[in-house]
């Protein structure tokens, strides 16, 4: 009997497979899109394009320490500083080509959505320029009241409607709508199992050890629309909830004293640093702001649903909303603190972090740090200051506990 | 100060930060007994030098300390401590023995500046530290001395008789340095600059107490306590008095040492 496989293994070939099938589809002289991470890939996967994500790839270059040479290449190119990490390897690697992560090909579309930051914006468009490739760009605004209006909804589901018309000239094929109410369901479907997995992750001890969403969130991002990727979550789900009935931890060789959260986006180039002094304090990241971020989902063939869907991730959503998204996951996942990621990159989340700590500490009682880090540039971070920051913060939790006896 | 040589239990506390090194030992009554306060930080010989100091102090030796406790950014690599409390934890530890309605406390040591938040029972609720940059801390008070040509010791007289005006914007260290030997190239005196780089230091220590919300009583802790002008101009910006204890350098030793002392308590109680 054939051995079956694990879902890490699984999402290892998965991984390759997408990077190999985007070198061989442009080999083939079959269009290539790059897209922003949360954007409706649900149309390229209709169309059948192959696509590709800077962002994923960016991360996996910092991951494989070998993001300093991009951002070396793009400053020296005249990119500040002061420019997302991510924009500054991806802008680089359109020149280099060449990385020590898998290789993607250039793109012959462009394929943006504003609905997780700006910067995109003028990153895109300068690909779109520089490889003189059609760009189709969707403006999702930020949402300033609690909720998505309807009025934005209207006005990002005639931007699908426009998109799928585009997609047509640029391709020449008609779009198969048949094919496409499929793909909505197996997007919102593979959503969902994502979700489903990462929420058990509310047991006590966790099952899942948090910096794993960190290696997941790159099939969350490439394959939420296809089978294969639907599969990956639901075994990874039964992988999980199996541990979970068993009482088993995050780890085989450590016991889960402390749960966090981690807020924003990984420090890439130190993934295994950070993930090191965590451990050797017992501290479980239980959970992070990623679960919700690909929780896109919605009726089969309902655009309505899906606008209203690709606007609500939280960083597109307000002050209030944001503070009661970290409200709830305190709650939910019984955490004992939270670390802030103040991530030199990413101004939209930086920008309300301190007060969003603020009101969370007075909502939940629950201590916090922020550190200082970048998700790419390895120049900004410090790791004995983080540990002393993360050592301060389990001195904390830790005297939270023996005070008042929380638990 | 007393003599330590006849007590039974003693506990050393040893504070080892980016530019000097700070050991205290005290008694089973939390009595200091020898101090020794380096300025030699990290990766020196100032560790072993302050503890010798502190011990010779006590008239003790290694031998007759029960526990030890090591704080501050070299608590990791220092050898012989029976555990590593963070700096946040200690300073708080030693402010709140000697000072007990302490409220917030802010230290500026070498490289970094931070304010706690302290519970009415000791507790530390939060806690907000400097970036990734030596604005606001004890290196630029460093390098501004150096460049005003002072000793870092004469720079709060200096600045005492300054007279307010001269503006320091930047916060980048390097920057701040260039603004300096601008300013004084355009004819400031040394006294004026030296107000303005102290006003630039506790306009960021002040943006750090309303991010955390200050309480009485507002307690200062680190090196940069002893420069009285920069605790005036802290004063001055958050519009709370400030409390500076006598040995502001030595309240993270303290408070190491303070944590020894309970942790044997503590095994006591245990066993």
């Amino acid at each position: 009997m054939e051995h079956q496989k694990t879902s890490k293994q699984l999402l290892g070939e998965l991984l390759d497979k997408h990077y190999a099938d985007a070198l061989q589809a442009k080999a083939d002289g079959k269009p290539v899109a790059w897209s922003t991470s949360i954007a409706p890939q649900e149309l390229l996967e209709t169309m059948g394009i192959h696509v590709v994500y800077p962002e994923n790839h960016a991360a996996a270059i910092g991951a494989r320490k070998h993001a300093q040479e991009f951002i070396n290449h793009s400053e020296g190119k005249g990119y500040s500083v002061d420019i997302c990490s991510y924009a500054r390897v991806n802008l680089a690697y359109m020149d280099i080509q060449q990385c020590e992560a898998a290789n993607i090909p250039l793109p012959d579309l462009i394929f943006c959505c504003n609905n997780i930051c700006n910067t995109v914006i003028k990153w895109y468009e300068n690909i779109a320029r520089e490889l003189n490739v059609p760009m189709i760009f969707f403006d999702l605004p930020f949402n300033h009241a609690y909720e998505v209006s309807d009025q934005n909804v209207r006005y990002i589901k005639a931007q699908i409607l426009e998109a799928i018309i585009r997609l047509e000239e640029i391709t020449g094929q008609k779009f198969d709508y048949d094919r496409f109410g499929e793909v909505m369901r197996i997007s919102s479907e593979t959503s969902l199992w994502w979700k489903n997995a990462s929420l058990l992750a509310c047991a006590k001890p966790s099952p899942l050890n948090g910096f794993e969403l960190f290696n997941y969130m790159a099939t969350i991002v490439c394959m939420r629309g296809t089978k294969e990727g639907l599969e990956l979550f639901k075994l990874w789900h039964d992988e999980l909830k199996e541990k979970s009935e068993r009482g088993i931890g995050p780890w085989k060789d450590a016991e889960e004293k402390y749960r966090v959260m981690w807020d924003g986006i990984a420090c890439w180039p130190y993934l295994g640093d950070t993930y090191k002094v965590l451990k050797k304090y017992g501290i479980n990241m239980v959970t992070s702001t990623y679960p919700d971020s690909w929780y896109i989902v919605y009726d089969e063939n309902d655009l309505d649903g899906m606008a209203r869907a690709y606007s609500s991730n939280y960083v597109n959503r307000n002050l209030d909303f944001g503070t009661d998204n970290i409200v709830n996951i305190v709650k939910d996942f019984r955490l004992d603190g939270i670390i802030y990621h103040s991530n030199r990159s990413c101004k939209l989340m930086d920008f309300r972090q301190f007060e969003v700590q603020r009101r969370v500490e007075e909502a939940t009682g629950v201590p916090s740090v922020i550190f200082d880090g970048d998700q790419t540039d390895p120049r900004a971070f410090s790791l004995a200051q983080f540990e002393t920051r993360i050592q301060a913060l389990v001195e904390m939790m830790e005297a939270r506990k023996k005070e008042w006896g929380v638990s | 100060m007393i003599t330590g040589a006849k007590e039974k239990g003693l506990y050393l506390g040893v504070d080892i930060g980016s530019s000097s090194s700070k050991a205290v030992v005290i008694n089973q009554s939390g009595i200091i007994c020898g101090e020794g306060i380096v300025n030699l930080g990290t990766g020196s010989k100032g560790p072993q030098i302050s503890v010798e100091k502190a011990l010779e102090q006590a008239g003790i030796k290694r031998a007759d300390i029960k526990k030890c406790v090591v704080t501050g950014y070299g608590r990791l690599l220092y050898e012989g401590a029976d555990k590593q409390i963070t700096e946040i934890s200690c300073h708080a530890k030693g402010v709140k023995f000697l000072w007990p309605t302490a409220s917030t406390i802010i230290d500026i040591g070498g490289q970094d500046a931070k304010v706690i938040r302290v519970s009415p029972n000791g507790i530390v609720e939060n806690f907000v530290m400097n970036e990734k940059c030596a604005a606001g801390t004890g290196r630029f008070l460093e390098v501004m001395a150096r460049v005003l040509d002072c000793k870092i010791g004469a720079l709060s007289g200096l600045a005492a008789r300054g007279t307010p005006g001269v503006v320091i914007s930047n916060t980048c260290t390097v920057f701040a340095e260039s603004e300096v030997i601008s300013q004084l190239a355009s004819g400031k005196s040394l006294e004026d600059v030296a107000l303005g780089a102290h006003k630039s230091i506790a306009q960021r220590i002040a943006g750090l107490c309303n991010r955390i919300g200050i309480a009485d009583s507002v307690v200062m802790t680190g090196g940069v306590a002893l420069n009285l002008n920069v605790v005036t101009a802290i004063e001055t910006e958050i519009r709370h008095p400030i409390i500076r204890l006598a040995d502001p350098q030595a309240m993270g030793a303290l408070g190491a040492a303070i944590y020894a002392k309970e942790m044997d308590e503590e095994n006591n109680t245990n066993r």
